[in-house]
């Protein structure tokens, strides 16, 4: 044997040797439309987030000033903008200098009128921009956290978008099927508040409605307080009511540390017991010490689960939330409240649940399909190109193990589309040994001896692999980089496997012959 | 074996029978797209629900589609899927009007409703556990509610659970294997389940008459979006494959071969339009492969030209091109049939999943080798005679 062929033929196995191994090591996971599951696609509403932030600004402000003894008229938000209304002109200074600490996050402006100042100030985009992107990357650590806890096996869950802050999560959890728990579990924005009731019992509630509860403001609610429904299910009447609270929340979920499933002693009934951390733990003893003889009112979403009386200055670090929960249920919640709230509101673009018989069904078709394909295109190849119909083969199996093995390599998941891919690269493999195996033979008609023959036919045909395998390789590059999931999908088996088609076709089906041709002189090719 | 020996046919000399049978599947096409009834787009374009149900027994359509109609669920298709013995119906609903429809799955579980109130078996409690469609989960929640075994009291709290969980899921997994329904209870007796499981199940669970095998569901955001994506990917690989082409060839071959390309897709996209199957991320899929397929055709014949145009410096460009498809027609033949073959396996085999797919590749590989010879040829061989008689006059 000589040198070169030598080590080519080792490169070959290595290469055999290193695909098998990826192949061994790492499995390629099925996508969702061939093995069952969940997929969903959710877009988080920044806007939520932004408003939020505005909101939480306002007030922080609000304090600052107030503490710094400069007097103003009032403190509101309009468009995402703050405004401090009716600071007198001596406090401008101190006003300016505190607001210059927010900058460059925030821009201020002032504008004169009736002889005291006005403060706007707005979010600046770039901080907006930052702003919106931190909160998508919430949302997901938070989605993924919450789908770990469920506990599903190799979940994906992926940030996309086409705008300038990406703010699409899609989640895919195979093998999944409680599409509506799920669904629950991850729109859940699971937002935990206390909030302060009105001081004043006749003002706080609860009114039967939204309309009674405004009109005992005279219909002007002050900005610093908020209507929300009190769904009430310990009290008899079980009707829905509302009640007036503080908009700003004395304890949040981010002074959650742990939250769990109980039982209440006495009715046996589901409910969560949630634990506060220590800024949590001062911050509760705080209030309930500045608020006895008032209410707490303990909001999940915006919506009033129960409103303990305060009796006394409580120092715990441990409270309940009650209601009329089913187990699963209260389970469910304990476990959003432990992963913390989402950072904004969600809504699904997209839905879909491929049951586990339907993703079986078509694998096996799917795998049936192709073993039929493939030995046909086997038989076919040996009747028409007898021995050397089995160097096609052996190509084609060296084809298929590399592309397994890099995707194996890659985690990359297999879809339906994904497939079409490997089915193009099949297809142009075996025309690659179709093409230089008709050369050979034309080469074999003008009277060329059998190697020389397999050399020109090589030579000749090696422009034209390459042509063909990178213009379609130039288009699933394009593919790849301007598609969306499925597209991509059939861009990077394709993507692969025409390389992978290079190296076996010009290479590997080379060396073959080569080998086949080097002991003796032969004067017929069985082609 | 050589499939044909030694071909000497005048390709170019009947271009005028192809360019008139391109022409008019062409104007067939267009007609069907602009004037008829136009793609049938699925939902992952348009947006909207789609609900897989399998029925036990062979489905009365009419009697779906009355009692999606009375529920007004905004129905549009209802027709059966896969073979007629898997007994399954695709129900098609119209898409979502909001972007921020709170939830695109509720048309599913109304549908549900809708059908479980129709074809539900009225001696059974509807509230009761149907074993046809509880989740695995689900199931295991209610045997430990039932507790079947009475083991509450011997073991721990996660082995209780997981002890029912494991037997939910043999049940789950059996009814995985019949293609998501369990005819009969008889059905559970080789899994190996206890007595006490068995009859709890005999006596308080039913066999539902159907069970919802998939939901997909698209807001219009997504299908949008989807489609301009998909639309600008392949206008640029388009665009990719053109540059490419001319710079390694000349710049007229690079234009003949996606003009070739256009012709394919156009014809297939007519094909589809004219049988009305619907056009699903799979067959984009197809499109894209077909894609591959009808230009690596025309690239093989383009090679072979322009390493004739070097041997046969004397002939006529037409003569040449003649010559380069007659020499590359067994390598043709063989490639075109032996795709043929493995496509045509995966669409008589490969169920209703993949059926559009494989249509529109057995339809791209019949067009895109046509249109190699049929258009991409005639192009370049009208472009160069053109030049040429432009070179003469301006010598002239």
């Amino acid at each position: 044997m000589n040198k070169k062929l030598r080590y080519r033929l080792i490169l070959i196995a290595l290469v055999v040797l290193v695909s098998s191994f990826m192949l061994y090591k790492e499995k390629i996971n099925l996508g969702l439309d061939l093995q069952g599951g969940i997929h969903l696609v959710l877009q988080v509403q920044t806007e939520d987030a932004l408003e939020a932030e505005v909101d939480q600004a306002r007030e922080r402000w609000e304090n600052d000033l107030r503490e710094r003894e400069v007097s103003f008229t009032e403190t509101k938000v309009v468009d995402q903008t703050v405004e401090i209304i009716g600071v007198p002109q001596d406090s401008r200074d101190v006003v300016e200098t505190y607001l210059d600490g927010f900058v460059p996050s925030w821009n201020y402006k002032s504008r004169a009128r009736q002889g005291k100042l006005d403060f706007s100030i707005q979010m600046n985009p770039a901080y907006r921009k930052t702003l919106a992107a931190t909160s998508v990357r919430q949302a997901r650590e938070i989605i993924s956290r919450r789908i770990d806890q469920y506990g599903v096996v190799e979940p994906t869950i992926t940030v996309y978008g086409s705008g300038d802050i990406p703010d699409q999560i899609i989640v895919e959890l195979p093998g999944v099927e409680d599409f509506e728990r799920v669904k629950n579990l991850i729109k859940n924005t699971a937002r935990l508040e206390l909030k302060v009731t009105h001081p004043d019992r006749a003002l706080r509630g609860p009114f039967l409605s939204r309309e009674a509860a405004l009109q005992a403001f005279n219909n002007s609610l002050p900005d610093d307080l908020e209507i929300l429904l009190y769904r009430d299910r310990d009290s008899t009447s079980q009707q829905d009511s509302y009640m007036v609270v503080r908009k700003a929340a004395a304890i949040t979920g981010q002074h959650l540390k742990n939250a769990k499933r109980s039982q209440d002693p006495y009715t046996g009934a589901a409910e969560i017991v949630f634990y506060l951390n220590s800024e949590g733990v001062q911050r509760f003893s705080d209030t309930t010490g500045r608020n006895v003889g008032n209410q707490l009112a303990i909001v999940l979403d915006d919506v009033i689960q129960s409103a303990p009386n305060i009796n006394e200055r409580i120092d715990t670090e441990s409270a309940r939330i009650t209601g009329s929960f089913t187990p699963e249920q209260a389970q469910d919640l304990a476990l959003v409240l432990r992963s913390g709230a989402l950072p904004a509101k969600m809504s699904f673009l997209e839905e879909r649940s491929v049951g586990p018989s339907l993703g079986r069904d078509s694998i096996v078709r799917g795998v049936y399909a192709s073993i039929l394909g493939v030995t046909l295109v086997v038989l076919g190849m040996l009747i028409v190109y007898r021995l050397s119909g089995v160097n096609a083969i052996i190509c084609l199996i060296l084809n298929m193990l590399i592309l397994l093995g890099v995707l194996a390599y890659f985690r990359a998941t297999l879809t339906l589309p994904g497939i079409a891919g490997v089915i193009l690269t099949i297809g142009m493999a075996v025309d690659a040994n179709i093409l230089i195996f008709e050369r050979i033979k034309e080469e074999l008609r003008l009277g060329k001896t059998v190697r020389a023959a397999v050399d020109a036919g090589f030579g000749r045909v090696f422009s034209t692999i390459l042509d063909t395998n990178i213009t379609t390789l130039v288009a699933a590059l394009f593919l790849f980089q301007f598609g969306t999931g499925p597209v991509r999908g059939f861009a990077v088996t394709l993507a692969v496997g025409l390389v992978a088609n290079i190296f076996t076709a010009t290479f590997v089906s080379r060396t073959i012959f080569s080998w086949a041709l080097q002991s003796r002189e032969v004067s017929r090719l069985s082609i | 074996m050589d499939i044909v020996r030694n071909p000497k046919i005048d390709w170019l000399g009947k271009k005028w029978y192809f360019i008139g049978v391109s022409a008019f599947f062409g104007l067939l096409s267009a007609l069907s797209l602009l004037v008829g009834e136009g793609l049938n787009l699925g939902v992952d374009f348009t947006g909207g629900t789609l609900v897989y149900v399998k029925f036990m027994e062979a489905p009365d359509l009419k009697r779906i589609r009355s009692t999606l109609g009375r529920a007004d669920l905004g129905a549009q298709e209802v027709t059966r899927f896969d073979e007629p013995s898997a007994n399954e119906v695709q129900i098609r609903m119209a898409r979502v009007e909001t972007a921020e429809a709170e939830d695109l799955g509720a048309k599913s579980q109304a549908v549900f409703d809708a059908l479980r109130a129709e074809f539900g078996d009225e001696a059974h409690d509807p509230q009761g556990l149907d074993l046809n469609n509880v989740s695995s989960h689900g199931l295991s929640s209610w045997l430990q509610e039932r507790d079947p075994e009475g083991l509450q009291s011997n073991l721990s709290i996660s082995e209780f659970e997981e002890h029912y969980s494991a037997l939910a899921a043999r049940v789950a997994d059996h009814r995985t294997s019949q293609s998501g329904i369990i005819a009969d209870y008889s059905d559970l007796d080789g899994l190996g389940l206890p007595d006490s499981v068995l009859s709890a199940l005999r006596e308080d669970s039913i066999l539902g008459s159907f069970t919802v095998i998939s939901v997909e569901s698209v807001g219009p955001k997504v299908g949008n979006e989807l489609r301009e994506r998909a639309q600008s990917a392949i206008f640029f690989s388009l665009l990719g494959m053109l540059i490419y082409i001319a710079f390694r060839f000349r710049p007229i071959y690079g234009v003949a071969a996606i003009i070739a390309l256009f012709h394919d897709v156009f014809l297939t996209l007519g094909f589809f339009s004219v049988s009305g199957k619907e056009i699903s991320l799979t067959v984009l899929a197809a499109l894209l492969t077909l894609v591959g397929y009808s230009i690596n055709d025309t690239i093989v014949v383009f090679d072979r030209v322009r390493e004739n145009l070097k041997l046969m410096r004397r002939e006529k460009i037409s003569v040449i091109i003649n010559t380069s498809i007659n020499q590359t027609l067994n390598r043709t033949i063989m490639t075109s049939g032996m795709t043929f073959l493995a496509v045509f396996a995966l669409y008589m085999l490969g169920g209703e999943a993949l059926s559009g797919f494989a249509l529109a590749l057995v339809a791209g590989i019949i067009v895109g080798t046509y249109s190699s010879v049929a258009i991409a040829s005639p192009i370049v061989l009208w472009w160069q005679n053109f030049s040429e008689k432009r070179k003469l006059k301006a010598r002239a």
